[in-house]
């Protein structure tokens, strides 16, 4: 789960990881308000969105006075911005960050991950901060510096003092890093975090390291014993028809095809897509509907789907394990039946109790197009998407 | 011979009186495989569908003599029955649970470490060594006895291949399920090793998918260890970086992790590698030159 950059930072400074003085608003005339109290001589309006590039695509502002908080707030709420992380057709920002402006002597990265082939958390840090940590990990792998974390361990002041010294911070300052490591490796753990990165992480003309950004993601699989991280999720940053299937767990995404597919299983619904590509067709979802579906959860799986306006037709294809045939062919034809299903419907089914289920499809009175094979299943999906 | 588990295994279930343990247990002795007991807290001394319950593993593996385990176990508690499992020195542990915090499984590599289990999972269907015995979810019926290993990060994709392969007239050895998620206890590597010293296993299928570097690291592996066929599938050649495809391992993230890297990788190092997913049973033919 992915959460907002104020969200983030009042995650961090809860553990103790020093951030920027600001507020969030979701009106100018709060802006306004928020502005005036933090004081100062500048403050920084920030849009709010879950995608990064925001400065470049004109949602980071600096405003000089409470007003002109105020009137670049109004600009930038409600807008659609596009940076390169969220696609062509952009964001909408609902909500603006409003910070004390500080003045940056450096700009430095870290993050904390978990790194799949060691199986243990790795921070990763870097002297080249506020860029695109892919572009310096490409062009200057040698300024990617990482410490492995011990689990039972957890990271030691020695691993911090290298990467520390490693970025060339200066004496006073190394003891500062220590600490904010600490802090931000305890909020990993603590809040079952999938990332925590800071980029920029800033040294301020008076020697002090602060958050200037910061971005956080949750494990999904954790978050039944984190409830007031779960209440962080901003349903707008998200497909509607994602959020409504996920209330029926099933695990769907929104594609730019026009080809539904229905499939159990992640991995047969990824080489679903795969193969409707091959066959020159494009897939306008992922949808795994899990080993156990019943026929009620495929009703609903059906109606989601057929929500996508662009979806021209459609393909099911199962290989019953525990989920049945039957118990498929039964869903298919009581969703297609109740909600009138206007589009061509190619079912390809195998395994556990296949027989049956073909005989039920085929004496439905329904029309589907059946096929024995996934290959088979693809082209045919294809051409009558295509109105051939 | 094959890998893992034969006739010769004594398999307990961790959540044995669970809907999902009950199932699977009755399926796996329905296949042939010799289950002798389960675990379920605060339930031993009972007797569930003919077979005793225990309250520990260890008690478990004291009283039937059990090498295996299948652990059906809800996620908040499944880190827990893994690190059970490893402290009664059970040589083989799978774990099918999906949705366990990374964070608990961290706890439970870590644990793991020194000890003699080998774990399979989690979030995976287990292992099936066909016409002998299973440890999961794979349906027993499709399987056919063979000369075909297969090692597969995805269940029903698992299914598919040895559909496919069963339909070219190819049986099976050990089909094993590693699993979807970041952090698993056998790696495709591990698995390959096993089929490398497995005599009957003549060839292998792997099923890899987006995220991760698993693929890669199997690559040069085979490259540099592993002389018998292999073909290979990477699923999500078509989806979107950033996004979990399910899984919560199948994510391209930092433009890491695509299909397409994995498939180069497998093809440099000899691979016979599929676009398709429907051509991993004939493809297999063809590598084995029938």
């Amino acid at each position: 789960m992915k959460i907002h950059e104020y969200q983030a930072k009042s995650v961090l400074s809860r553990f103790g990881v020093p951030v920027p003085r600001g507020e969030v608003a979701f009106s100018p005339t709060e802006a306004a308000d928020i502005a005036r109290r933090l004081g100062g001589d500048i403050v920084v309006v920030k849009a709010q969105i879950h995608a990064g590039g925001r400065g470049k695509g004109g949602g980071v502002k600096i405003a000089r006075s409470a007003n002109e908080a105020e009137q670049l707030a109004k600009q930038i709420i409600g807008m659609t911005l596009v940076t390169h992380q969220t696609g062509p057709e952009g964001k909408k920002v609902g909500r603006v960050l409003i910070e004390e402006g500080l003045q940056i002597e450096r700009e430095l990265y870290v993050s904390v991950v978990i790194d799949r082939a060691a199986a243990r958390p790795v921070i990763i840090a870097s002297a080249a901060g506020g860029m695109d940590i892919e572009e310096v990990a490409a062009s200057h792998p040698e300024k990617i510096l990482k410490e492995y974390i011990e689990p039972g361990t957890g990271i030691v002041a020695f691993q911090a003092r290298k990467l520390a010294f490693g970025m060339g911070l200066p004496g006073p300052v190394v003891g500062k890093f220590v600490k904010l490591l600490d802090a931000v490796y305890k909020a990993f753990l603590e809040t079952d975090a999938s990332m925590i990165e800071i980029n920029p992480l800033i040294l301020t003309k008076g020697g002090d390291l602060l958050a200037l950004d910061a971005k956080v993601s949750f494990d999904d699989n954790a978050l039944y014993r984190h409830p007031d991280l779960r209440d962080l999720r901003d349903l707008s940053e998200e497909d509607p028809l994602e959020v409504e299937a996920s209330k029926f767990s099933l695990n769907y995404i929104r594609l730019d095809g026009n080809i539904g597919c229905m499939v159990n299983g992640a991995g047969l619904a990824m080489a679903t897509m795969d193969i409707i590509k091959l066959a020159g067709g494009e897939p306008a979802n992922f949808l795994d509907v899990g080993g156990g579906a019943n026929a009620e959860q495929i009703k609903n799986a059906f109606r989601i789907l057929m929500a996508d306006k662009n979806v021209k037709a459609v393909l099911i294809n199962i290989f019953g394990g525990i989920l049945r045939c039957d118990v498929l062919a039964q869903g298919v034809i009581a969703a297609v039946t109740d909600l009138g299903v206007p589009v061509p419907i190619v079912v390809r089914m195998e395994g556990t109790n296949v027989e049956e289920g073909k005989r039920m499809l085929r004496d439905s009175g329904l029309k589907f197009t059946t096929a024995d094979s996934m290959g088979e299943a693809a082209e045919k999906v294809v051409a009558l998407a295509s109105g051939r | 011979m094959a890998v893992l588990i034969d006739r010769n295994t004594r398999l307990i279930v961790q959540g044995l009186t669970g809907r999902e343990g009950t199932f699977h247990a009755k399926a796996a002795a329905a296949y042939g495989t010799n289950v002798v007991g389960g675990v379920t807290p605060g339930k031993g001394g009972t007797m569930h569908e003919g077979w005793p319950v225990f309250n520990s593993v260890h008690d478990a593996v004291r009283e039937t003599g059990a090498n295996a385990t299948v652990i059906f176990v809800p996620p908040p508690f499944a880190a827990d029955a893994i690190m059970e499992a490893a402290d009664a020195a059970i040589p083989l542990a799978v774990c099918i649970t999906e949705g366990i915090p990374t964070v608990d499984m961290l706890k439970a590599m870590t644990f793991m470490q020194g000890r003699p289990t080998r774990l399979i999972g989690p979030n995976c269907p287990g292992v099936i060594t066909a016409g002998q015995a299973k440890a999961g979810i794979i349906p027993g019926h499709i399987c056919r006895e063979g000369a075909i290993g297969i090692v597969s990060k995805s269940g029903t994709l698992t299914y598919e291949a040895i559909h496919q392969l069963s339909k070219q007239g190819m049986g099976q050895t050990t089909c094993i399920g590693i699993g979807g998620d970041p952090l698993i206890g056998t790696s495709f590597i591990d698995a390959l090793t096993l089929f490398a010293a497995d005599p009957e296993t003549e060839a292998v299928i792997m099923i890899g998918e987006i995220g991760g570097t698993a693929e890669q690291e199997a690559a040069a592996f085979i490259r540099r260890a592993f002389n018998k066929p292999v073909v290979g599938f990477i699923a999500g050649q078509t989806a979107p970086p950033g996004r979990r495809m399910g899984h919560a391992g199948a994510i391209i993230a930092g433009g890491q992790g695509t299909a397409a890297e994995k498939m180069e990788a497998l093809s440099q190092a000899g691979v016979h590698v599929v676009k398709s997913p429907a051509d991993m049973g004939a493809k297999m033919r063809e590598a084995l030159g029938r």
